[in-house]
């Protein structure tokens, strides 16, 4: 069974300070040109529950693509996504 | 779940599969000139110095990683590198990596997500092939991969990875503000961890087996005295369970043998580390800790690969130790392929 996603036209990364993967996927989307909202879980509990609803874990980076969930630093996946 | 996360994901897929050629096998089907005069195996303080020695003498090498900094990056405070009196392991590694940028034209960078699969000879020099298929090829290797933290090996542990389980309180601690959590361990990485995250989380429970805390006194005493922070010595953890994320653990008492459930929300292992050689078992000589056993110039048992940092047999297992040995391994290489047409 697939769950329906969420349609949206937004990125969000959800990330903590101390995250050395987080700022590749920043510096991945920067060079791609996309608009993406960052947010630091460790600032906002809420947005920690957020991110671990939508992916089902706590390791960081979190990436809603929009609608699209990454866990980690994922190049190919992160490839296809902008590709389509 | 494939996907890079933190430093813990390495510990997530311990799988790597041995090098299936030794050092007298025949040279691969990759007939042509080598692409990079060294690939380095390792993106931490010995594969980040080794990278800008090589470069400083036009050598060009392709670093393949699974993160940037390695262990050193784990670490919270650093304050026995020279030239910092206290450091975070996050800023130091942005050091290394900014002062590694300047040499782009001589470094390439490939973050490789599920690791090396195997390396093997060829007329040229060495072919590298990773797990996703892609064969890289140089003249030369460094292998200075580190090493990975070590597994419990009990039931849970690999189904609550990133669910609750994670090998790096640094890194994760803050996900944990509030909650209750048990690190498993006896040592300085345990008494680290615990001092780490003790302001963040709502409570410590520290699983240890054996009989007493062991470690840097002054931590000792500090873990002693924190108000959330309790100590379960000869205690053993059985299993970690919850639904979606971690619920808790079963820990039996090894001097009275009973059980008991322990209700958390996290459990952070630290009962040390390995070094990273899985891909390398029958390819170069390896001691009974499965290090790589080098000489003095850094060189491992087959003639072009060279070794740096913690995942050698080196005797002190320190970022400044494993920078050095970096230098050491990058000058040797050096030399040696200017003596090789």
């Amino acid at each position: 069974m697939t769950e329906a996603k969420q349609k949206s036209d937004k990125v969000i990364v959800y990330t903590t300070p101390t995250c050395v993967f987080c700022k590749h996927v920043k510096s991945y989307l920067d060079d791609k040109g996309i608009d993406y909202d960052m947010i630091d879980v460790l600032a906002d509990a809420s947005k920690a529950q957020e991110m671990i609803d939508k992916s089902g874990q706590m390791g960081v980076p979190v990436t809603d693509f929009k609608g699209t969930i990454i866990v980690g630093f994922d190049k190919p996946k992160l490839d296809a996504l902008v590709a389509a | 779940m494939e996907a890079v996360l933190e430093p813990t994901t390495d510990a997530k897929n311990p799988d790597r599969v041995m090098a299936d050629v030794d050092s007298s096998a025949s040279p691969s089907a990759d007939q042509g000139p080598a692409k990079y005069d060294v690939i380095i195996i390792g993106g931490g303080p010995a594969g980040m110095t080794a990278a800008i020695y090589l470069a400083r003498k036009k050598l060009k090498s392709l670093m393949l990683t699974k993160d940037i900094g390695g262990q050193a990056a784990w670490s919270s405070d650093v304050e026995n590198y020279l030239g910092f009196s206290m450091i975070t392991g996050t800023d130091l590694t942005k050091h290394f990596q900014d002062h590694m940028l300047k040499f782009s034209d001589e470094i390439t960078m490939q973050l490789i997500v599920d690791g090396v699969h195997g390396i093997t000879k060829s007329p040229t020099g060495f072919s590298v092939e990773l797990k996703d298929g892609k064969t890289e090829s140089a003249r030369a290797i460094i292998i200075a991969s580190g090493k990975i933290p070590k597994k419990l090996g009990i039931d849970g542990e690999d189904e609550f990875m990133n669910r609750g389980v994670t090998y790096c309180a640094w890194c994760d601690g803050p996900l944990f503000k509030g909650k209750s959590i048990a690190i498993i361990g006896g040592g300085n990485s345990t008494l680290d961890a615990a001092l780490n995250v003790e302001k963040i989380v709502k409570d410590i429970t520290i699983v240890n087996s054996t009989d007493a805390l062991h470690g840097d006194e002054v931590m000792i005493e500090k873990v002693k005295v924190a108000q959330n922070i309790r100590i379960l010595n000869h205690a053993q953890v059985l299993s970690i369970s919850g639904d979606k994320l971690v619920r808790g653990v079963t820990v039996r008492d090894e001097q009275t043998g009973t059980d008991k459930e322990l209700a958390v929300d996290g459990v952070f292992i630290e009962i040390g580390s390995v070094p990273a050689t899985d891909y390398l078992a029958n390819l170069v000589q390896l001691n009974e800790e499965q290090e790589i056993v080098i000489d003095k110039r850094n060189m491992s048992s087959v003639e072009g690969i060279f070794a740096a940092g913690d995942v050698t047999d080196v005797s002190e297992k320190q970022i400044i130790v494993a920078a050095g040995e970096g230098s050491k391994a990058a000058i040797q290489c050096s030399k040696w392929l200017s003596a090789r047409p």
